[in-house]
């Protein structure tokens, strides 16, 4: 049906082609799931397929690409229209009417179907997509799941014998995900269309796929295969895939039911090991104490930091840091709460290093790769104790914060509040609704903690409210002891830092360069600070790129960097992994763990259930605006059918989280 | 028609696609009632049809974002009120007036700009006639804005020929350009707030400029892929004779427009004018509708236009032919006089005219909140 043969793309002004050496075929019927890291051209490849590239997008193609017997030399892309439909990142790009059933109607139109054949099967794609409900509705008032699906029924109504969709569900929450691939599903079984697909979030679509085409490297020799046999070589593979490969199953298994079932040896090897502890908490133990402590503490604290920076180019670090973490959160996870107080009575320290200003000690990178856990490990009291605590009361909102206890005693700075955000019966009314009601949220240092919820359940109002670009009406919002809605901008970036969903919003200068140095004056930070966290996160990037020309997971870390030129205390990420391969994300994991160890409190709202169950101590559920659960990651996802990570569902009724875990235990 | 009628019956059903009036009927209905305030200066008739045209809004507009633009007119309309006031005020009416309210100090001019006149006098009666002359306008833009929130421009623009409908997309295209721009720039402006710099302001404003026009651009060329992988610009093979002709109608045609327009226009032209007008008109129709032969585009439910349609328009149609009548028949009415200063009254026939501007209200099924 789609035939690649011999083909590389080379874009105007590049060297090197962005994709070489194409030669496959996908039949009729398939659905084909096309995956690589970032950057290696799956774009390219489906953009290919429509004729968009070279047609729209300039660059040469060389080779031949024909669909459905259609060469997209001779073909533009709108003689293609009727057998092949395209569904790009961002659906609302991809809108020309204003309501959803002229949307549907649209490509119908334009290829001139008799009107009563068009009513049909708008008709049709209404009750096949579930959105009879939505027909009259303007697309503007509809989520992103009704998007995603709006835009794949737009295309869908011509009959379209192949289906090219770029990360349908990349933006979408767990349930409307499902919501489209059951209807991307029905269309490769009921009316055998063909499906190529792209998608970084592998654990939400491979088991649907009956080939899976790798694009190991840039330039590098493409695969096409059985999803099961490609999973086993491919550099980037979901959690059922890394558990599959852990305890040698061949051919790895790709749905958990798969893994379920061949999972019994590995629940009885692990019964004995330690049970799930909370997800590794770094930062969480007293440190030295008196002026040796002190010194030594100043040389951890600058490892602490390049460690956190550094470790870019090297995920494996991270990965070191985690096992030994992990034996360490779950010791501290052991004692009782009380104990933690007294412990933690006890506790200071003294800021050195790069990150001074932070009231919280600086956990060494060294310490963690040496600690492993034996010493009493206490949070200290002013960082919010990671899980237990709030196991204690974990309640909906009305119940009382997770934490309360405050120990007046050694805090390393008093100029700091306790609590770097502190939310209060907060409300917010948007356009007429309650995007946020009543949500108390407490969030402590050297914490992270995901938001969690459907698409519009106020995720992003809330951190939105926590920067004060949304207007708070009833109840109080505090960042640092500042109502940020009333600080001048000026003093609000160094208490608290907003990476938007769209990173390239902070983003105004036309070179990093100019980027950093504006960052810097921003800031008040030394000039060279940004530049030089950029150089950490972005070896290699120099100072003329244009940020635009970085790739998604640069961009975000080169926002990133400019937020955190100016050391905030409380750092927030809305949607950080959309985009993000599974080697961006281990290095974000990295990176953000580093500074929650620093003693930076960290907030991101999320809908990636194994980011979270990798990342945070506490998961935040929101629905309607409402807080509805609220402790930490394994008691609120373990219970969650849509919201456990995928190592949680093979070894259930184990509380495992993540194949980290699984790995250090085995150990 | 039978649509229509079944829909008569059931006149409190929600509103849906297959019920909804026709875009066309509800510009008829709104610029019928412009006409008719372009009749008159009568505060009470310009209210009432203020009122009728605001209360068919607020019953019948949806929640669409096209139906927000209501409010921006009303408060437009009431801007030009004001403008006009302190213009009397200001600059002086040539309305001879006894009743002076206030003496504002005259600023002297030079001799070169004599006939105008800074302050002075104000007297009552300039300034209700400055308030009913810009009442009337006031009206008029209410009752556009009262067509754009009724009715879906972009659905208007679908009823465009065939030979036009790729113009017509691009307008509708530039249409939804405006609001996703004051989205970025609100955006973005946000956004500065993270950076650390003021969020207020006309510099903060300047500064996202460029990124929002980037990003806009962005956005155009994404549309513009999208539209063309969904077969925007297909066009069906058309006989080169078929082509010819449409080009000979459509130039012929505009060139017979100019020429009848000229010859209407100028005094020894009568005789010509009008017919030449006439065929330059239908050739370039004919030349359209050829034209239309290429694109093979067809129509999903065009909107009927039905009995409701008709009751719509023509109750629009009436307003503004009842209000001509009574201004022909009874200018004294439907123009108070401001010297002497005289209390409007309300004339019983043309308000009763006026109230016709309801019917839509009765006839069209609400939107179910």
């Amino acid at each position: 049906m789609i035939r690649f043969e011999d083909v590389s793309v080379t874009y105007d002004g590049a060297v090197e082609p962005v994709v070489r050496g194409l030669d496959f075929e996908v039949p009729e019927g398939e659905l084909v799931l096309l995956v690589g890291p970032s950057g290696v051209g799956k774009s390219t490849v489906l953009g290919a397929v429509g004729g968009l590239v070279p047609h729209f997008t300039g660059g040469t193609l060389r080779g031949r690409v024909t669909v459905a017997g259609r060469d997209t030399r001779t073909h533009k892309p709108r003689e293609l229209a009727d057998v092949v439909g395209t569904v790009g990142q961002d659906p609302l790009a991809h809108f020309v009417t204003d309501t959803v059933e002229d949307e549907l109607a649209y490509g119908m139109e334009s290829l001139g179907l008799a009107p009563a054949v068009m009513r049909r099967r708008v008709e049709e794609t209404l009750d096949l997509l579930g959105l009879a409900d939505l027909r009259d509705r303007p697309i503007a008032t509809l989520s992103g799941g009704q998007r995603q699906r709006v835009a794949i029924g737009s295309v869908l109504t011509p009959h379209p014998r192949v289906l090219v969709l770029d990360e349908p569900t990349s933006a979408l929450d767990p349930a409307a995900a499902e919501e489209v691939l059951a209807v991307l599903q029905r269309l490769v079984h009921d009316l055998g269309t063909t499906v190529l697909m792209a998608e970084h979030r592998l654990e939400r679509v491979v088991q649907y796929a009956d080939q899976v085409l790798l694009l190991p490297s840039v330039g590098g020799v493409p695969v096409l295969g059985a999803a099961a046999e490609v999973m086993g070589v491919s550099p980037v593979f979901p959690p059922v895939v890394d558990l599959g490969r852990l305890a040698g199953w061949a051919p790895v298994p790709l749905t958990v039911r798969d893994a379920r079932r061949r999972a019994a040896g590995l629940r009885v090897r692990l019964a004995d090991l330690a049970p799930a502890g909370p997800p590794p908490v770094t930062g969480r133990r007293p440190t030295a104490r008196g002026s040796a402590g002190r010194a030594v503490e100043r040389r951890r604290s600058a490892a602490a930091a390049s460690g956190s920076f550094a470790p870019f180019p090297a995920p494996l670090q991270g990965a070191t840091r985690r096992r030994l973490g992990a034996a360490a959160s779950w010791l501290i996870a052991q004692f009782p709460a009380p104990l933690r107080g007294t412990n933690r009575r006890r506790s200071s320290a003294a800021p050195s290093g790069p990150f001074a200003q932070f009231p919280a000690p600086l956990w060494g990178a060294n310490r963690r790769r040496s600690g492993a856990g034996v010493a009493l490990p206490a949070p200290p009291q002013d960082a919010a104790g990671p899980s237990p605590e709030s196991a204690d009361a974990p309640g909906p909102n009305t119940g009382p914060p997770p934490v309360t206890r405050r120990h007046p005693t050694a805090a390393p700075s008093e100029t700091f509040a306790p609590f770097p955000a502190v939310l209060e019966g907060v409300v917010v009314r948007r356009g007429g609704v309650e995007a946020l009601r009543g949500v108390d949220l407490r969030v402590g240092r050297g914490e992270i903690v995901a938001l969690m919820g459907r698409n519009g359940a106020g995720k992003s109002t809330l951190l939105n409210a926590l920067v004060g670009v949304v207007e708070v009406g009833v109840g109080s919002v505090r960042v640092g002891g500042v109502v940020p809605g009333r600080t001048a901008p000026r003093e609000l970036v160094r208490v608290v830092g907003l990476v938007p969903q769209e990173p390239r919003d902070l983003l105004y200068a036309d070179t990093v360069g100019a980027e950093c140095a504006a960052a810097d004056r921003d800031a008040g930070a030394e000039p060279g600070t940004c530049r030089a966290l950029v150089s950490e996160l972005l070896p290699g990037i120099t100072d003329d790129t244009h940020p635009r020309d970085l790739s998604e997971g640069q961009r975000l870390a080169l926002a990133l960097a400019v937020v955190l030129a100016a050391r905030p205390p409380l750092l927030l990420l809305d949607e950080p992994t959309r985009g993000l391969d599974y080697a961006a994300k281990a290095r974000l994991v990295a990176l953000l763990r580093g500074l929650a160890a620093e003693g930076h409190a960290v907030v991101l709202a999320t809908h990636d259930v194994e980011l979270a169950a990798e990342l945070a101590h506490r998961v935040v559920l929101l629905a309607d605006g409402e807080v509805i659960a609220d402790g930490p990651t394994a008691d609120i996802v373990v219970s969650s059918p849509s919201f456990a990570p995928q190592v949680t569902k093979i070894l259930a009724p184990q509380e495992w989280l993540t194949v980290a875990q699984v790995r250090e235990a085995l150990k | 028609m039978g649509k229509g009628a079944d829909a008569a019956r059931v006149p409190v059903s929600r509103p849906r696609r297959g019920n909804v009036v026709h875009s066309g009927a509800w510009w008829v209905w709104a610029l019928g009632l412009g006409v008719g305030a372009s009749r008159t200066t009568n505060p009470l008739l310009l209210g009432l049809l203020v009122a009728a045209a605001g209360y068919v809004v607020a019953t019948h507009r949806s929640s669409a974002p096209w139906a927000r633009s209501y409010t921006a007119f009303a408060k437009l309309a009431l801007a030009v009120l004001v403008v006009r006031l302190v213009f009397a005020v200001v600059l002086g009416s040539p309305i001879p007036g006894t009743h002076v309210l206030v003496t504002l100090p005259e600023v002297p001019l030079p001799y070169w700009a004599q006939g105008i006149r800074l302050g002075g006098r104000v007297t009552a009666e300039s300034l209700v006639f400055a308030l009913y002359d810009g009442l009337r306008l006031a009206t008029l833009l209410i009752c556009v804005g009262a067509a754009n929130a009724l009715a879906n421009p972009a659905r208007l623009l679908k009823s465009l020929p065939g030979a036009l409908y790729e113009i017509g997309v691009a307008v509708v295209v530039a249409l939804t350009f405006a609001p996703n721009l004051i989205a970025d720039v609100q955006r973005l402006r946000a956004a500065r707030r993270l950076r650390g710099r003021p969020d207020r302001g006309v510099r903060g404003l300047l500064q996202v400029g460029l990124p929002v026009l980037e990003g806009a651009l962005e956005r155009s060329v994404a549309l513009a892929a999208a539209m063309d992988a969904r077969g925007y610009g297909r066009t069906a093979a058309v006989p080169v004779a078929v082509r010819r002709t449409t080009a000979a109608l459509t130039l012929g045609g505009l060139l017979g427009v100019c020429a009848g327009t000229y010859g209407l226009l100028t005094a020894e032209g009568g005789t010509y004018g009008l017919p030449v007008l006439g065929a330059g008109v239908v050739a370039a129709l004919a030349g359209l509708r050829l034209g239309g032969r290429r694109s093979p585009r067809t129509r999903y439910r065009p909107d009927p236009w039905n009995a409701r349609a008709w009751l719509v328009a023509g109750s629009g149609a009436a307003v503004a032919a009842l209000l001509a009548l009574a201004a022909a028949r009874d200018p004294a009415a439907l123009h108070p006089g401001v010297v002497p200063l005289t209390a409007p009254a309300l004339p019983l026939w043309p308000a009763a005219a006026v109230l016709l501007a309801l019917l839509p209200a009765l006839v069209v099924p609400k939107e179910s909140s």
